[in-house]
């Protein structure tokens, strides 16, 4: 503040005074030396409770204590074989040189050649397809190279592929190895006999790899979604095991995952028959599936299908895989009869299994029992059953009131015959009722209903 | 789960696999399908075991002068008839409410319970477990912990628990054959029809747990364990199938009557 003043050029009352005053305490709270000012001031001025580092000591330094300087020396590695004599900087210590061998000696790896003798050719390594010079060039080569193949390959006249080289020259240095041999070395550690050298197995392996590599991006695409069909496929049918489904669908799967015996041509033409055909086992097992009136998921139907909804209820949810005519093998009773409800009533629709709840209500029956026993679940069961059947009664009764009165008010309309089964779902019943309506409406005297009597029939035999 | 098959028979690096993969992919369909058909072995068929138990929880208020922990609670799973449950449980696994320390908790041993002290309301989740020889993956249940009583006016003992308890029972449907010898002689289990599969099942005398002190008979809570009769349930069901069946017949009737009437005006019109 009294910067700002000094530059603004404004006389300030006792100015002289302050100024004087500020010289003073500025130089008595000037107190460490060897940091400025305003550093010190960082810490509000005060020297800190904790004295971190001596202010003294921050400018200075230990001085080392040995004596370092480097000179200009000749060195020699045991990577070279000739005397060439190099120099570098070293540095020294103390008048004392490092000592050792050059650092970077270690990093020089060299292969270990095999040579052979006449004998050994000639008892070994007589081969049909090499000739005595084509084998020397060879173990020439991959002296020369390192076992460099590719190289070796290059430059090898006649020419022959990589994998032939090294085939030869694997099966050699084996034979060799072994020959040589006494019955006390074990030769399984060696590499040439952990990893052995498959000819055949690396041509197609090549070959593969140069198929996937001169894929088009379109065909990338297929090979992945089919892949990924795969495997949503195992995925399914582990999850069809782990949930105990019946055996029947497995099987079927079975049968039709063995018929695609075409296999496609590596050109990948057939990729998308592979990938029409999971999904034909798809629809196969869920089609045998759906006859079992049960909320279990198909197998293979869909990718993510997890066991059937459990009603919504608080208490006991263990979560037995459900199976439609088999229960699963260990299941608490409680949550066992929940499914065994809901694949009963859910066939007829929310609102009608609302409509069991409400009149289980009526009657005092609590919608889960409490003591779960054998019994009482039976029991409870079939109550739902007849409350059902109770339900499509009144509906029929309903229907019929129904159709009397359509009747008394026209005595010769039409109605249709009504297919009525308890397992429909009484949606159906309603369109009837409307279309019975409409058909009243518009009658006209159409004669005798001849569809009448066989629907009668059905009702009553019920 | 095939590529991985593929990848260790041949120990081709993976992209390698796609290709050889569709040339290979019958052989391992094959390999698969043969691994899902059920092991079906062993199994006592046509048998079921029922062990009924009681699972839930008994709270003590710890009265006026408690600290933070107000009540202490000891949530159980325990047979119906206070037997012991170790000769099919192996460990309960109660999974308690991630404030406390260590929420997962597993008891080995029976009696298969937990006491602990708290002042909060939470879901317990429990796992049993059952012996290897039982051969079946583990039941969780879920017990909402109860430390309140509903009846908000009469105040607080410390001498009267709040139980909660929920019965259910464990059915094993063609249990193992190892695990059936040793249940079907012990009084913790129930064992309803008859084995169709000649069994050579070990003698009547051989439950050789020592069942001193496991079971829950001379708990220290045994007091204020409910009863759990399904005679309430079965008698109200009963009543009510007999009146559901009462109303269905008068429909019946009604039915007929209306049918008949149907009949009589499109006879006398036609």
């Amino acid at each position: 503040m009294g910067d700002a003043k000094d530059i603004l050029g404004l006389p300030k009352l006792g100015e002289r005074g302050s100024t004087e005053k500020r010289k003073t305490p500025k130089d008595a709270i000037k107190k460490p030396d060897g940091i400025h000012r305003e550093v010190y001031a960082l810490t509000g001025g005060l020297p800190p409770i904790m004295p971190t580092l001596d202010p003294v000591s921050i400018k200075k330094r230990t001085l080392p204590s040995k004596k370092i300087s480097w000179q200009w020396l000749p060195f020699s590695t045991s990577a070279r074989t000739d005397n060439l004599q190099l120099y570098h900087w070293v540095r020294i210590i103390d008048d004392s040189q490092p000592s050792g061998d050059y650092a970077f000696a270690k990093y020089n790896k060299v292969v270990d050649s095999i040579r052979y003798t006449d004998e050994e050719y000639n008892q070994l390594l007589v081969d049909s397809s090499w000739s005595r010079e084509e084998t020397d060039r060879l173990f020439d080569m991959c002296e020369q190279f390192d076992l460099r193949f590719i190289v070796i390959a290059d430059r090898f006249t006649p020419p022959r592929t990589v994998e032939e080289l090294k085939h030869r020259y694997y099966s050699a240095a084996k034979a060799i190895l072994q020959a040589r041999a006494g019955p006390n070395d074990d030769l399984s550690d060696h590499s040439f006999f952990k990893d052995s050298y498959n000819v055949n197995h690396e041509v197609e392996r090549k070959k593969a790899l140069n198929i996937i590599l001169s894929q088009s991006r379109q065909q990338d695409r297929e090979d992945a979604e089919v892949i990924a069909e795969a495997r949503r496929i195992t995925e399914a049918r582990l999850k069809a095991k782990g949930l105990e489904e019946s055996q029947v669908s497995t099987r079927a799967a079975l049968h039709v995952d063995t018929t695609p015996a075409r296999l496609p041509s590596p050109a990948a033409t057939g990729d998308i028959s592979f990938l029409s055909v999971p999904v034909t086992v798809a629809s196969t097992t869920s089609v045998q599936v759906t006859p079992v009136p049960t909320p279990a998921s198909a197998p293979s139907s869909t990718p993510v299908q997890t066991s059937a909804p459990i009603p919504a209820s608080t208490t006991p949810v263990s979560a037995p895989p459900p199976v439609g005519p088999r229960p699963p093998r260990v299941y608490l009773r409680g949550a066992w009869l929940a499914q065994q409800i809901h694949s009963v009533v859910s066939p007829a629709g929310v609102r009608t299994s609302k409509r069991v709840d409400q009149m289980l209500e009526e009657y005092g029956v609590r919608s889960k029992p409490k003591v779960p026993t054998a019994a009482v679940c039976a029991e409870h069961l079939e109550l739902r059953r007849e409350l059902l059947n109770l339900i499509q009664l009144q509906k029929q009764v309903q229907y019929k009131e129904n159709e009397l009165a359509i009747l008394r008010e026209n005595p010769y309309a039409e109605i249709p015959a009504t297919p009525n089964t308890p397992k429909r779902p009484h949606r159906g019943l309603e369109n009837e009722r409307v279309s019975t309506r409409a058909t009243a409406v518009g009658a006209e005297f159409e004669g005798f209903p001849s569809s009448g009597k066989p629907s009668f029939h059905i009702i009553l035999v019920q | 789960m095939s590529q991985a098959v593929v990848g260790k028979k041949y120990g081709i690096e993976q992209t390698e696999v796609s290709a050889i993969q569709r040339m290979q992919r019958v052989k391992i369909a094959r390999l698969v399908d043969d691994n899902d058909k059920k092991p079906m072995v062993g199994r006592v068929k046509g048998v079921e075991v029922t062990i009924p138990i009681v699972y839930g929880s008994i709270s003590f208020w710890l009265g006026k002068k408690a600290a933070e922990s107000t009540h202490k609670w000891t949530t159980y799973v325990r047979s119906a008839t206070n037997e012991d449950l170790s000769v099919l449980v192996k460990k309960v696994v109660f999974q308690l409410h991630p404030s406390f320390e260590k929420p997962t908790r597993t008891i080995e041993a029976a009696p298969f319970e937990l006491s602990e002290s708290g002042w909060g309301e939470f879901e317990i989740g429990i796992t049993i477990y059952f012996h290897p020889d039982v051969g079946e993956k583990p039941l969780e249940l879920f017990h909402h912990l109860k430390l309140y009583a509903d009846d908000e006016s009469i105040p607080q003992t410390t001498k009267k628990p709040v139980v909660v308890e929920s019965y259910d029972e464990i059915v094993l449907s063609e249990p193992m054959e190892a695990s059936f010898g040793r249940l079907r002689n012990h009084p913790v289990a129930r064992v309803t029809g008859n084995p169709s599969s000649p069994l050579v099942l070990p003698a009547a005398g051989e439950s050789s747990l020592d069942r001193k002190g496991r079971d829950t008979k001379d708990h220290a809570l045994v007091q204020w364990f409910m009863k759990h009769s399904e005679a309430e349930d079965l008698n109200l069901l009963t009543t009510a199938r007999q009146q559901v069946w009462a109303a269905a017949a008068k429909l019946k009737k009604e039915l007929g009557s209306l049918e008949n009437e149907v009949l009589r005006i499109k006879a006398t019109t036609h």
